[in-house]
Formats: C-alpha cells, sequence, structure tokens
C-alpha cells in the first residue's frame, strides 16, 4: 500500500457529504485499479471543522479542505496517479499566500492547538525517565546549573512572560524573584496540584502523563531562588497521578538527577509528596501552607505574602503544575520563543479541558488569544445535536459565562476578566439551549457553600444567602427586589472577603445577571423556566392527542395520571413530580411540557 | 544506579532519541503506544491492552513493543487512544480503541500493513514543539 486517503467522518465534516466524499474515493480506486495502491479510510474529527470536510493523504501529509464529492476524481488523478498537489484544495496556512509555488514542508500549519505543557503528554511512557530523557530532559535543569546564574533564570522568565497558570495569572518570574531577594536559611518551592474546578483534570493530565517536567521545573525554581527543598500538593482523589509521580521522583533520584549534588554541581533539592484531603479552599495558598503544615486548611491574610513568609515562616514559591511545566521548554527555548506565542499581556499557550454540550470533548491547548469560536467550534466541533449555543462557563466557581457575543474576542487573562469571567485553571464548560443559567448558577453556588472553609462570615454566609435567592428564582417564589439583594451581597462578598474564593464566588451569579437578565426575569416574574430545568416551573399537561392508551398512566411512578382506556387522561398537578416518564412513555404526542 | 553526570545525561539523551524516532528500526520492529492516564483505564484501555497483547502472540509478531503513555487529549469519542508505529506505515493514532478493534489493529495494520477504516483514525493534536 503506497497511499491512504483519510476522510475526515467527524459531525461536522459528515453533515456536509464527507459520506459522498468517501464513495467517490472508492468508486475512483476502482475504477483505475489502483486497490493495491491506495485505501480509503474514514477518520475521526481533524479538529479543523471551519473548513471541512477534509481529506488528508499520507503519506505525503498532504491536508485538503473543503473537499467536494466532485473533487475525488481530481485527486486520484492528480495526487495519486500522478503524485502532484492538487494546490487548489490544499490548506497552505493563512501565512502562506503563493498557493502555487510552496514546499510540501510549508503544509504542516494548519493546527490550531500548540502544545508546550502538554509536549510529551500521551507520546512518551510517564513511567520510564529515559523516554522523557530523550525529549530534551532534565537539559534545561543542566543549562541552568552550568550556564546560567539564578539570576538570568529569572531574568529569562521576565522575558518570557509566563503568568501562573492556576488562575491568576501572576507573572511568574515576580514571584520567583520576591523569593530569591528574601533572606533566609531555607526556601521551599511548592508545586499546587490541587485541583478542584468542576470539570477541570488539566493537571491530572499532565502528571500522570509527564510528571518529570514538573519535577524538572520544580528544581530549576529551586535553583533560581535558592531553594533546596520542594513539596508536591496533591488531592488524595489522583491516585494514579500519585503514584506515577513516585515513580518519576525515584527515577531521578537513582539518576541523581534531584538529590544531592546534582550533575555533580554543589546544587541540591529534594522533592516530596504531600496529599491534601480534596477541599477546594486548599488550592488556595495560604490555605494550602496551613494544610501541608498539619493545620486545618484556612487561608491566611495577606500580606505577608507567601513569597516572602510562606511555609513554616520561610519564603515559599507556589506555582501550579501547568505553569511548571512550560518552564523547561521556556529555558530550553528561550523567553522570546515564548513571547511569539500567544497575546502581548498573556504570551504562550493554555490548556483547556473541554467539555458539556460539545462534539469532541477533549483536553486542548492552545495559543493565548485564540477565539472561543475557534476552540468550540473547530477543535470543539460545535455543539452536540445541532442545538444552540448558549453559553460557556470559563473559570469555574471563580468565573463566569461568556455569551455569543464574545466569542470572537481572543481569550487571555485580561480579555476574560473584562467579559466578567476569568481564566481559572481552564475548566470549559460549554452549555446548549437546554440548559437553564439559573440551574447553572445555583450548581456552583452550591460548590461554593459547600466548599467555603467558613473562615470569614462574607463567604460564609454570603454564599449561603446568594444559593438561597436561587433556589428561590428556580421555585417561583421570588420577587424582583431579590435581584438587587443578590447584587448587594455579591458587592460585599467581592470586598470584604479574606481569600480569593469569596471574593470571587459570586462571580457566576453576577456574570449571569449581567448577560442574562431577562433568563432571570422571566423566572421571576412569568415564573417560567425555558428549559425546563427548573421542575417546579413546569407542569405536564395532556393535549386532545391523547388517545387513551393507558401508557403513561402505567408509567407514571406516583399514580398522578387518572382517566379510562380510551378516554382523555388528566394529570393531576398536585400529586406530579414532574419526572417527565409519561412524555417518554407517549407515541402519540399527546403530553406538552409548559 | 550510578548517579548521572551531563555527559551521561547527553549520551542517555542520543541513544534514547534514536529509539524514540525510530530512527534505526529493523523491518519487523512495530511499537504500540496506549493511553493509560485515568480517562484512558475508565474507557477500557486496560482491556484493550490485553487484547493488543493476545493477538500479538496468536499473530506471532515477535518484534513488537506496547507502551504506555498519558492522555493524548481525546477524551470523548477518542478514549482508548492507542498510536501503532510499523516500518513503513504512517504513524497512525487509533481512537475509540475496544478489544475487537484492538485485534484488527494488529491483524490489518501490523499484518496486512493496511489502515484500519471505520472513523477511528486521529490526527495528532498539535505540531511537535521539540522539533522546530
Amino acid at each position: 500500500m503506497k497511499n491512504f486517503i483519510l476522510v475526515c467522518a467527524g459531525t461536522a465534516c459528515e453533515s456536509s457529504k464527507a459520506d459522498d466524499i468517501y464513495k467517490n474515493f472508492l468508486a475512483e480506486i476502482e475504477k483505475h485499479g489502483l486497490k493495491d495502491d491506495a485505501q480509503v479510510i474514514k477518520t475521526g474529527c481533524f479538529g479543523f471543522c471551519e473548513k471541512g470536510p477534509i481529506v488528508k493523504i499520507l503519506p505525503d501529509e498532504a491536508f485538503y479542505v473543503e473537499v467536494k464529492p466532485s473533487d475525488a476524481k481530481e485527486m486520484v488523478e492528480e495526487h495519486i496517479i500522478k503524485g502532484r498537489f492538487v494546490k487548489r484544495l490544499l490548506y497552505a496556512g493563512d501565512e502562506v499566500g503563493d498557493k502555487e509555488n510552496f514546499e510540501a514542508s510549508d503544509i504542516q500549519f494548519y493546527k490550531k492547538q500548540y502544545r508546550i505543557a502538554l509536549r510529551n503528554c500521551g507520546f512518551i511512557d510517564a513511567e520510564n525517565i529515559e523516554e522523557y530523557i530523550a525529549r530534551d530532559g532534565y537539559e534545561a535543569l543542566a543549562k541552568c546549573i552550568f550556564e546560567m546564574t539564578p539570576d538570568q533564570v529569572i531574568e529569562e522568565l521576565k522575558v518570557s512572560g509566563l503568568r501562573g497558570r492556576g488562575g491568576a495569572g501572576f507573572p511568574t518570574w515576580m514571584k520567583w524573584n520576591f523569593a530569591k531577594n528574601a533572606e533566609a536559611d531555607q526556601k521551599y518551592i511548592l508545586c499546587n496540584a490541587d485541583e478542584g474546578d468542576p470539570g477541570a483534570y488539566m493537571d491530572r493530565s499532565i502528571l500522570e502523563g509527564d510528571p518529570n517536567s514538573v519535577l524538572e521545573a520544580m528544581a530549576i525554581a529551586g535553583y533560581a531562588v535558592g531553594a533546596s527543598k520542594g513539596i508536591i500538593y496533591i488531592r488524595a482523589e489522583y491516585p494514579l497521578a500519585i503514584h506515577r509521580l513516585g515513580i518519576a521522583i525515584n527515577q531521578s533520584y537513582e539518576r541523581g538527577l534531584i538529590g544531592q549534588n546534582i550533575f555533580g554541581s554543589k546544587f541540591n533539592f529534594d522533592i516530596e509528596v504531600r496529599l491534601g484531603a480534596g477541599a477546594f479552599v486548599c488550592g488556595e495558598e495560604t490555605a494550602l501552607i496551613k494544610s501541608i503544615e498539619g493545620n486545618r486548611g484556612m487561608p491566611t491574610p495577606k500580606p505577608p505574602f507567601p513569597a516572602i513568609e510562606g511555609l513554616w515562616g520561610k519564603p515559599t514559591i507556589i506555582n501550579n503544575v501547568e505553569t511548571f511545566a512550560n518552564v523547561p521548554a521556556i529555558i530550553l527555548k528561550g523567553g522570546k520563543w515564548h513571547t511569539t506565542i500567544g497575546t502581548k499581556g498573556s504570551p504562550g499557550t493554555k490548556v483547556f479541558a473541554l467539555t458539556g454540550k460539545i462534539n469532541n470533548s477533549g483536553l486542548v491547548e492552545v495559543p493565548m488569544g485564540t477565539t472561543l469560536r475557534d476552540v468550540v467550534f473547530d477543535i470543539g466541533g460545535g455543539i452536540r445535536d445541532n442545538k444552540k449555543f448558549l453559553a460557556v462557563q470559563t473559570g469555574g466557581p471563580s468565573g463566569g459565562v461568556i455569551t455569543e457575543k464574545d466569542l470572537d474576542t481572543p481569550i487571555d487573562f485580561d480579555s476574560l476578566v473584562a467579559m466578567g469571567s476569568m481564566m481559572g485553571s481552564g475548566g470549559m464548560i460549554v452549555m446548549n439551549e437546554d440548559d437553564c443559567i439559573i440551574d447553572v448558577a445555583k450548581f456552583y453556588m452550591d460548590f461554593c457553600v459547600e466548599e467555603s472553609c467558613g473562615k470569614c462570615s462574607p463567604c460564609r454566609i454570603g454564599t449561603k444567602k446568594l444559593y438561597q435567592y436561587l433556589d428561590k428564582i428556580s421555585k417561583g417564589s421570588a420577587v424582583e427586589e431579590d435581584i438587587k439583594k443578590m447584587e448587594d451581597i455579591s458587592n460585599a462578598m467581592k470586598l470584604a472577603s479574606l481569600c480569593e474564593l469569596g471574593k470571587t464566588a459570586a462571580n457566576p451569579v453576577l456574570s449571569t445577571l449581567n448577560h442574562f437578565k431577562d433568563e432571570y426575569l422571566k423566572h421571576i416574574v412569568d415564573k417560567k423556566c425555558r428549559s425546563g430545568k427548573c421542575k417546579d416551573l413546569v407542569s405536564f399537561v395532556v393535549n386532545d392527542k391523547c388517545i387513551g392508551c393507558t401508557a403513561c398512566k402505567r408509567k407514571c411512578p406516583v399514580d398522578c395520571i387518572s382517566g379510562e382506556k380510551k378516554e382523555l387522561h388528566v394529570i393531576d398537578q398536585t400529586k406530579c413530580i414532574k419526572c417527565g416518564e409519561c412524555v417518554a412513555a407517549c407515541k402519540f404526542k399527546a403530553i406538552d411540557k409548559i | 544506579m550510578a548517579k548521572m553526570s551531563l555527559e551521561d545525561l547527553r549520551k542517555m539523551k542520543d541513544e534514547k532519541k534514536k529509539i524514540l524516532d525510530r530512527r534505526e528500526v529493523g523491518e519487523n520492529d512495530i511499537v504500540i503506544r496506549i493511553g493509560m492516564a485515568t480517562c484512558g483505564i475508565a474507557a477500557g484501555a486496560k482491556k484493550t491492552m490485553e487484547a493488543l497483547f493476545d493477538e500479538i502472540e496468536k499473530q506471532g509478531l515477535n518484534e513488537t513493543t506496547i507502551k504506555q503513555s498519558g492522555c493524548m487529549g481525546y477524551c470523548d469519542k477518542g478514549e482508548p487512544t492507542v498510536e501503532v508505529k510499523v516500518p513503513g506505515m504512517p504513524d497512525t493514532i487509533y481512537g475509540a480503541v475496544n478489544e475487537d478493534f484492538a485485534r484488527r489493529i494488529i491483524k490489518e495494520h501490523c499484518v496486512q500493513r493496511k489502515l484500519v477504516d471505520g472513523g477511528h483514525i486521529f490526527d495528532r493534536p498539535s505540531r511537535d514543539i521539540l522539533k522546530e
């Protein structure tokens, strides 16, 4: 077999005639007697749906876009038989203007994703340090120790513009510099692996797929700030990540890549793992420190900042897993290289866990400044079941929703804040028309009520009160003035809470109020829920299509449907629990949800 | 194990790179990598791996190595994910590989040297920054 013709059969391409393309290719191959020279195969989504249908021909790596069924003939005759590209269909990248004269090597540039933090994930054996070494592993640490001063390391990070990937986007070099300049006999490097946003699993994937990149970066941080101890704080509910971290730590100790006299130099750096019980607040750095010290995980006021007075009162750097995973690549390729990716204010990439009502949910890493439309409709393949896009929730319980009007805004740390959301750690939950925005806000507030540590009253009481108002709204017992009260509480929480959990906990409410005020009013004034998620605002009623077959009556778990055979049935609204079983059982569309 | 000097590191890197990039492979050296992160395992990657081992033995493909790796990011449609490297064939990533499909990969891709049809092939998610 010399050639392989890959026809995209992803949801988006399939709806644009991928099946006809596939059949035409099969017919052309048959017609020319090429059965032993070329194979036609259907593939999964290429993540480039905007330009679909996609056909890729291997081994030439030719990437054809917007292919029509009628193009199959020319493509077989030109590409397969004569070995010439069909240039009018080739995707040459936005940067290649001259389609007639580009080289084969130019056609690699179609991918929307760009992987720095995930560079090794899925492609090396995470339990074998030698594969990491083969991918330039520990080369960055060696470069720091033998060729750079601690100041130069920090300078390189400053040039790179790397900002903390855990949520707030604080410049990494600044943190490191504070800790470096602090005088102390002992300093600590902490890795925050207490990933806890609903629907987020970026850090887990990095630790399970490439744990050594985090270890190497922690050692680099230790070298830069003068720390000889590192601790990874990870939640116990990540057993496989913990297991692989343990293997990586053992293997790097055995080879002297961490421990005493690394590479025979005078630099020492030890790393250990501490398990957390999985409290969301322990992702907040001061609470994380308290937890490591053996105390209850509760935040303390800042200042003093951990970089000056952190673990056991010593200068401490806390960076998130993803931030660390970027560091070795930046050291090796240079800070300047990093600034060529992403936006001016937020260089580099961001990993997102793309979930919800989307065709291709998955873990994606894109340059900062990519638009939400690219992420959702290209890489994500659009909304499932051809439903209408409603909003994307970013930043978890601290973030907010982004709606249709902001789909084309380039996303980075600053633009998300301007839209009333935030980057957070990178959870991205896509919602469609079937979702109720009140229900979503209620879900996040419920999470915050559970996870508030209770130390400061604005957060402890505020989250509870907000939840009660949302609950009232979802049950149809709220009044319009409640919106004003919710806004007042939210603003008080923002101003007066002790830590970021409380300060941002009201964001899901404020952001949904801002973008979906009409939905709130519909619930409050009309007592209606568009999607039917708020059960108290929905009722099931039998219409005149009912033939009296008793199918619904037999299914109803609370026996609230009455009516004899061949007679119109009636649902007793006082007993109905709105489970929807009757709608599913009815073959005549005789039950309306209103 | 002896502690490594910088020279040792570079030596190991060069040796292992050749293996990882498959620059010196024999006609029959096949490498199969299966995504074994929590998500992959939850989607059935362990059973997939057992099926791969079993079919490799049945087909007598003695020069085949099976390795595990982390998550490639194809959570929804792509787990369990399997990457197949067969000399003379394009490196291929298959998604949603259950036990039956795993056996087809061995029989069709590794033995007959044809890609396995059915919408399971995925593209590498991005270019490799280390090769730039």
